[in-house]
């Protein structure tokens, strides 16, 4: 048997099998590194060529007027402004409502089996494509009538409902024990505690909750081309319920795309700015408003 | 139970079953909308190939074809990087760097498929047609997937790409909530036997989470597969099925996008089915998501 003498001499570096060990974990800690700064590198391109190429049409009037009658460069997305910002209002009026009642029906008054099945429902809604919602809503509202921008609300409302609902949940499990205690102590009726405890101390989270959730409806397209795809993008149209199509930024940006001009091209990048710098900052609107309750709340 | 009680309860109950009511009716709509396509084409429809509505024929076959064709490119990609992405921010960063990066991997998610897509046909797709399409054939042109580039940049290839953009946040961020609960202990005491960061990794991290990574891939699998406006502005509306990646294609989702609802009934009908398979691959998907999720206690992600 001949044995291996410790040579106190040699440098205190790994060799052989260690070695090998070694250069595979940084070898796996670099691909991560690489796959995350690849993630951000993408977010950082997408973003960086909207707001460069869109910042060049981009304009007071771009924002106030509507494109010229007969076509050709010029004039804004006001129609489409304006459509898009009603359509969403009345979906979140309509979401808000019965997502956070859904909340507080899952946390404050479920068990048993309906509980269950309200919560798979919610999770299959949150799982539902897109286009299926626009196809269901057309056949229970649109088909035989002729397209009208309720029924584009009512699309969005349900692609928002489980967004809403879900993060009501979250916030409303994680109100203190100690306070509802509190309040039961005082023999404060279980709707009082509700009303005047438990849903104050969540509101923060709630309403992160329903601002990215009408950041998530102010960019859905899907469901609108099939209720609103026809209109006229030169005529506002500021009643949802009146008859006929309603002018919004996502398809707008969907036919100017599929046009292939370069007129087309510089409105639809125009577009895209004017919505994605919505839609960013409600995104980060929202994660203050949750950061910020955080720090006051420390939980 | 007072009164105010009551009414409160009364009106939490009327909502939750208002929610049940929408999945309800989403099921009543779509399958009466298909009931005459799926009675005179019947199960042949899902392997018929040809779509040709001036003829009033109907089939789903290249559609099915792309869409899993594209869905499974997306999810070949998305989902080592999404994990790759998930480890990178559970165990290799501080919590400072996780709550800036995190939140910006997430907002991959926020951006709309629709501006994701007119990125795609105007910068993605023409990059991917002048250098990766090129490269590819000719590094792998032996396998029949790589084939010739063609005149565009639309197709199945640049589809699956955008589809990996959209899933990657997915599974990166449900990944890292999962690697988040692996008990500390666990992973010291594979650290203390001598094992190497990446080996804790490799052998405790990823075991004990394995079935949340699949959990968490199948939502994103239910993405890819729905995804109806960025497939349809890159995908280039192909008719036919090609075993070449860089050919155009359609998607069942996308299909519905560009010519629902159709000029006739039969045509209305058959688009109406495509939802039905649509809706029956998502509940498929989403249901055996959440058994695993059930199972093995995974999260759900606010937000996506």
């Amino acid at each position: 048997m001949s044995e291996q003498l410790f040579d106190p001499t040699a440098p205190l570096t790994p060799s052989g099998n260690l070695r090998r060990r070694e250069f595979v974990g940084r070898l796996g800690v670099g691909a991560c590194t690489a796959a995350a700064v690849l993630a951000v590198a993408i977010l950082a391109v997408v973003i960086f060529t909207v707001f460069k190429r869109g910042a060049s049409s981009l304009s007071l009037d771009f924002l106030i007027k509507a494109p010229p009658i007969f076509g050709g460069p010029g004039g804004g997305i006001a129609p489409e402004l304006v459509g898009t910002i009603i359509l969403v209002a009345l979906a979140t009026a309509i979401a808000t409502p019965i997502g956070i009642l859904t909340a507080l029906y899952l946390t404050e008054f479920a068990g048993g089996r309906f509980a269950r099945v309200v919560q798979s429902a919610i999770d299959l809604m949150q799982g539902l494509p897109s286009i299926i919602v626009g196809v269901l809503v057309f056949g229970l509202l649109v088909a035989g009538h002729s397209e009208s921008g309720y029924a584009a609300s009512i699309a969005l409302a349900i692609i928002m409902l489980p967004l809403v609902t879900r993060a009501s949940q979250e916030v409303i499990a994680r109100v203190p024990i100690n306070l509802r205690e509190a309040a039961d102590a005082l023999g404060v009726n279980r709707w009082r505690t509700i009303t005047g405890v438990v849903l104050p101390e969540a509101r923060a989270g709630i309403v992160t909750g329903v601002i990215l959730a009408v950041a998530r409806a102010a960019g859905e397209t899907a469901p609108l081309i099939l209720l609103l795809g026809v209109f006229n993008q030169t005529q506002t149209s500021f009643n949802p319920f009146a008859s006929g199509g309603m002018p919004n930024i996502p398809v707008e940006i969907f036919n100017l795309s599929e046009q292939a001009d370069p007129d087309s091209f510089s409105r639809a990048w125009g577009a895209a700015f004017v919505l994605l710098a919505m839609i960013l900052f409600a995104n980060f609107l929202g994660r203050m408003i949750l950061a910020r309750s955080a720090k006051r709340t420390g939980r | 139970m007072s009164l105010g009680d009551g009414i409160l309860f009364g009106v939490c109950a009327f909502a939750a079953l208002v929610t049940i009511a929408v999945i309800g009716v989403a099921g009543y709509e779509i399958i009466s909308g298909a009931v005459p396509a799926v009675s005179k084409l019947g199960v042949g429809f899902l392997t018929h190939t040809v779509w040709a509505p001036n003829f009033n024929k109907f089939g789903a076959g290249a559609l099915i074809y792309a869409t899993l064709v594209s869905s499974a490119m997306a999810l070949v990609l998305a989902v080592p990087i999404g994990v790759a992405i998930g480890l990178f921010l559970s165990m290799m960063v501080g919590t400072r760097i996780r709550a800036v990066l995190g939140p910006l991997v997430e907002l991959i998610a926020a951006v709309p498929s629709v501006i994701l897509g007119f990125w795609g046909i105007l910068v993605l797709s023409p990059f991917v047609h002048e250098h990766i399409e090129p490269w590819l054939n000719h590094a792998l042109g032996f396998i029949p997937l790589f084939g010739s580039p063609q005149t565009t940049g639309s197709s199945l290839f640049t589809a699956g790409l955008i589809l990996t953009i959209m899933v990657v946040p997915i599974v990166a961020s449900l990944s890292r909530d999962l690697f988040l609960t692996v008990p500390l202990e666990m992973q010291d005491g594979a650290a203390a036997l001598g094992a190497t960061r990446w080996e804790v990794i490799r052998g405790v991290v990823l075991p004990t989470t394995a079935p949340g990574v699949i959990a968490a891939s199948v939502l994103g699998l239910g993405r890819a597969l729905g995804e109806a406006i960025a497939v349809t502005q890159v995908i280039g509306a192909g008719t036919a099925i090609h075993g070449s990646l860089f050919r155009t294609g359609d998607t069942l989702a996308s299909r519905i996008a560009e010519q629902f609802p159709g000029e006739s009934p039969l045509w209305k009908s058959s688009l109406f089915y495509l939802a039905l398979i649509l809706l029956a691959i998502g509940l498929t998907t989403n249901l055996f998501a959440q058994y695993i999720g059930r199972r093995f206690q995974v999260g759900g992600m606010a937000g996506v």
